[in-house]
């Protein structure tokens, strides 16, 4: 029987989830992303919820203090911590901005219950191991911290017994060393099914730090929604401008390249990743590629749906591009992938960006369809 | 549902050892009652206050989400938590070092002494567990009938009434409450027998409009006619009402439901707020015999380090504010030694020679007996007032900052002594919080509340005076106007149930 207490944290857990759908539009196009905390953990900033009450206004309120400095010296440190809290109900005066933690799948049911997203079906057989040891079965050696008391024992009184050194009047069992038995694990293996995420981004001159500020909240909330349906996902980056290079998540959202753009470079990367470590019948394979839709020429957009239509997207569960507008882009990619393939083509999703607000419609365009 | 368990084996016996120490020393207190938890329970028991059962409401969930992840105070494991009831409980974190243990069972009977002994207390229910517990039962009670969330929406709103509280309040014994409540009666029982209706009392009108009550429409709304209430009918006498919690329980447009919802969380703010208004005396008091009796009892010698560690934990100074562990318990000791040698009255303060002053010794011995008549009589605001002396100011390193737009960080501002006194006093007084009272109930003449910030020196935080007057305004069903301060010019802003609008 739980405390009623914790039937109240359930209570406020759901307020904040609530919240944060509410504002989850404000939230993203803010380019505010939860903080990770440990693995599978983020906080998420929580201002506004406690109780309103007439309180005084922060700035000019000033305060007293104690300690060294002269008139001038700054206070604000870290606030005082080694006061010891004396439970004081109503009192929520002097605390921190109110932050919560929320797990991988708290976000992602947030953020699926707020697009409706379709949950994935994946496909491909399952590959990833993974083990689980449960301790079920008994063995010879082991750690202390393993060993199994009433088995040793039992084995003790059996030599005993059979050796004749028992004495049924003066009980007294005394284990060596090759009575002794331990719990010993038993490893299972499943298989889950497993994802990989290429990301391509074009980092030629006309992409600036508002594109890519959209790419990179976008690629958040991507992952963490392909993380809530399979058990794990990796992530690989290109970026491009006339040549692509494969880099680490660091880098993908820093570089900025001056030059031309050849789109076909990334795919042709992308092509290569896939070839050498998934295989598209154990992996479901992502791609994605956000550019401003501007390629060098028709020569090369045409070599660039060559690769798709014959190297990615027969090896993906679907391919996503997202272009995002900028002030120097033509957006022609976009009209030429368009023509080809449509927007409401089962393999090739199209999404447009215009801005910061549109990020959450982009969202739901690519993982709308639950591919 | 047993979380916490009953002293036994060692603690028992050192509880037995403290307890005879606190004896000695002249402590009085009710039966102190220990019980030993983990950190779990803890956590449940300060995100409620202490008690073991509350009214259901997620703020004791969110509480207790931020302590059971260490957030609420740094990365500290809560030392004490004491109730101020008969008998008084405390418990103990199963996973302290027994070092600790003793000095939060010695720290405990400081407390124990000052909510049984300082006078802001007499008033307390020192049956506030079963009073909690029943107001526990009540709501849920109301939950069933009326669904959890009207319910927990109409607390969300009472809730901001919670410091609207008048101070006064406290030294309404039980006895005058009696009488007022029995006054009350016979008020109502001869309107029931049809006497005349001049002069008819303000306890009287209520009752008539609780009869009217259940005709109201209870949705939260706010925005839709409020049945045939008759606001006309409130004393319009009103000017200068701090208790505005129990104005608006007796007076504004509820249910029956609603008002004794407000009367549950009134008594409850009334019920903490003595340890609102003496947190630096009670802590400093607490932290005096625990440091006193561990040091001159108590201790091994081996536990001397460990005990240092932690008090001197407890005793952090701050620059961003006063501890009052720190500063109550400086206090206690520089009264007792100015009342041992004689370092107060007219002689010693008219002496000018410095050396002569720091070696006043008149041998006095009464500095004991005087921090026991202080712990008796004040509360922070007066303690400081009379105490708090420039030397000890100085010794002590205290100043007051205030932010500094050019740089947009606090500042050290004075070591000025009579600022810093007027600063601390500021902050201390109506403990600690804004004073709001009401000047009218019928504004306009149109049944609008209007509210008056007693402005001393600081505004108000607008964002939060918005929505507190949003919830103002769902109970009272009425437009709540407020004159307040900002930025040095006065300023009437009236909300109306849609939006906040400043009134030239």
């Amino acid at each position: 029987m739980d405390h009623p207490v914790k039937r109240d944290h359930a209570r406020f857990r759901k307020i904040v989830k609530g919240r944060i759908r509410e504002n989850l539009k404000k939230y993203v196009s803010g380019g505010e992303m939860p903080i990770p905390k440990g693995k599978e953990v983020f906080k998420v900033p929580m201002p506004q919820i406690e109780t309103p009450r007439f309180k005084f206004g922060g700035k000019q309120e000033g305060g007293t203090g104690q300690g060294d400095g002269q008139q001038g010296d700054p206070v604000d440190g870290q606030p005082g911590e080694g006061e010891p809290g004396q439970g004081e109900a109503g009192e929520g005066e002097g605390k921190k901005e109110l932050e919560v933690e929320l797990s991988i799948e708290e976000l992602a049911s947030i953020l699926g219950e707020e697009l409706e997203l379709p949950n994935i079906e994946p496909k491909g057989k399952k590959s990833m191991e993974s083990t689980t040891n449960k301790y079920t079965s008994i063995g010879t050696v082991g750690p202390n911290s393993l060993k199994h008391y009433k088995r040793s024992y039992r084995e003790a009184l059996k030599r005993q017994v059979a050796t004749g050194n028992y004495d049924f009047n003066n009980p007294v069992v005394v284990p060596i060393k090759s009575d002794m038995r331990y719990r010993a694990a038993n490893t299972t293996v499943t298989y889950e099914n497993s994802a990989v995420v290429i990301y391509m981004m074009d980092v030629s001159g006309s992409m600036g730090d508002e594109q890519k500020e959209i790419v990179r909240t976008e690629s958040f909330w991507i992952n963490l929604w392909l993380k809530s349906q399979y058990k794990d996902i990796e992530v690989r980056y290109i970026i491009h401008d006339a040549t692509a290079k494969e880099v680490d998540e660091d880098v993908f959202f820093r570089t900025r390249e001056s030059g031309g753009t050849l789109i076909s470079s990334a795919f042709k990367l992308c092509k290569e990743i896939i070839d050498a470590d998934y295989n598209s019948s154990e992996w479901n394979i992502y791609p994605f590629h956000f550019s401003d839709g501007d390629n060098w020429s028709t020569d090369d957009t045409k070599l660039c749906l060559d690769i798709l239509d014959n190297d990615i997207l027969p090896n993906s569960n679907v391919f996503c591009y997202g272009q995002v507008e900028s002030r120097y882009g033509s957006g022609q990619f976009y009209k030429d992938l368009d023509q080809k393939y449509g927007t409401d083509n089962d393999d090739v999703i199209l999404s447009k960006i215009k801005n910061k607000e549109a990020i959450l419609d982009s969202i739901k365009d690519f993982l709308g369809k639950g591919k | 549902m047993n979380r916490t368990k009953a002293l036994s084996g060692e603690l028992l016996r050192l509880k037995e050892e403290i307890e005879q120490y606190a004896i000695n020393f002249g402590l009085t207190y009710y039966p102190v009652v220990f019980e030993v938890c983990n950190y779990d329970t803890i956590c449940i028991l300060a995100a409620q206050g202490g008690f073991p059962s509350r009214y259901p409401h997620w703020k004791f969930g969110m509480d207790y989400d931020q302590l059971s992840k260490g957030n609420t105070y740094g990365f500290q494991k809560i030392y004490e938590l004491v109730i101020n009831t008969d008998p008084c409980y405390a418990y103990l974190l199963s996973s302290n070092r027994i070092v600790d243990q003793k000095l939060v069972m010695a720290h405990v009977y400081g407390h124990a002494d000052f909510f049984k002994n300082n006078a802001w207390f007499r008033t307390t229910d020192k049956r506030m567990m079963d009073v909690m517990a029943n107001h526990g039962t009540k709501i849920r009670k109301y939950m069933n009938r009326h669904g959890q969330d009207k319910v927990e929406s109409f607390i969300d709103a009472a809730l901001s009434l919670e410091n609207l509280l008048d101070v006064n309040v406290l030294f309404e014994t039980a006895e005058v409450r009696r009488k007022r409540e029995e006054l009350e009666k016979t008020a109502v029982e001869e309107a029931l027998r049809g006497d005349d209706d001049d002069g008819r009392s303000t306890a009287l009108k209520s009752f008539m409009r609780s009869k009217k009550r259940n005709e109201f429409s209870d949705d939260l709304t706010g925005d839709e006619v409020v049945g045939d209430f008759d606001y006309k009918a409130i004393d319009e006498n009103v000017d200068g009402t701090r208790d505005i919690m129990k104005f608006l329980m007796q007076n504004a447009p509820l249910e029956d439901w609603q008002a004794d919802i407000i009367g549950c969380l009134r008594e409850e703010a009334y019920y903490f707020l003595p340890q609102r208004m003496t947190k630096i005396m009670n802590e400093g008091w607490a932290s005096y015999w625990h440091s006193k009796i561990m040091t001159e009892k108590a201790l091994k010698s081996s536990e001397i380090i460990d005990f240092a560690d932690v008090h001197s934990g407890v005793m952090a100074m701050s620059p961003k504010n006063i501890n009052p562990y720190k500063i109550g318990i400086e206090l206690f000791r520089d009264i007792e030694h100015r009342w041992d040698t004689g370092k107060f009255g007219k002689e010693y303060q008219d002496c000018t020679d410095m050396n002569k002053k720091h070696n006043w010794d008149k041998k006095l011995g009464l500095g004991r007996e005087k921090i026991f008549e202080v712990r008796k009589s004040h509360n922070d605001i007066t303690f400081l007032d009379e105490y708090f002396t420039e030397e000890f100011c100085d010794r002590q390193q205290i100043f007051t900052y205030k932010f500094n737009p050019r740089t947009g960080r606090n500042e050290i501002d004075s070591r000025e002594f009579k600022e810093i006194k007027e600063k601390l006093l500021n902050q201390l007084s109506n403990f600690g919080q804004p004073l709001i009272e009401i000047e009218s109930s019928n504004h306009n003449n149109r049944s609008e509340l209007l509210l008056r910030h007693v402005h001393r020196g600081v505004d108000l935080d607008m964002n939060f005076a918005t929505a507190t007057m949003r919830n103002i305004y769902l109970i009272w069903k009425r437009p709540v106007n407020i004159k307040t301060i900002v930025e040095e010019k006065e300023v009437f802003y009236s909300y109306d149930g849609n939006e906040l609008k400043e009134v030239k």
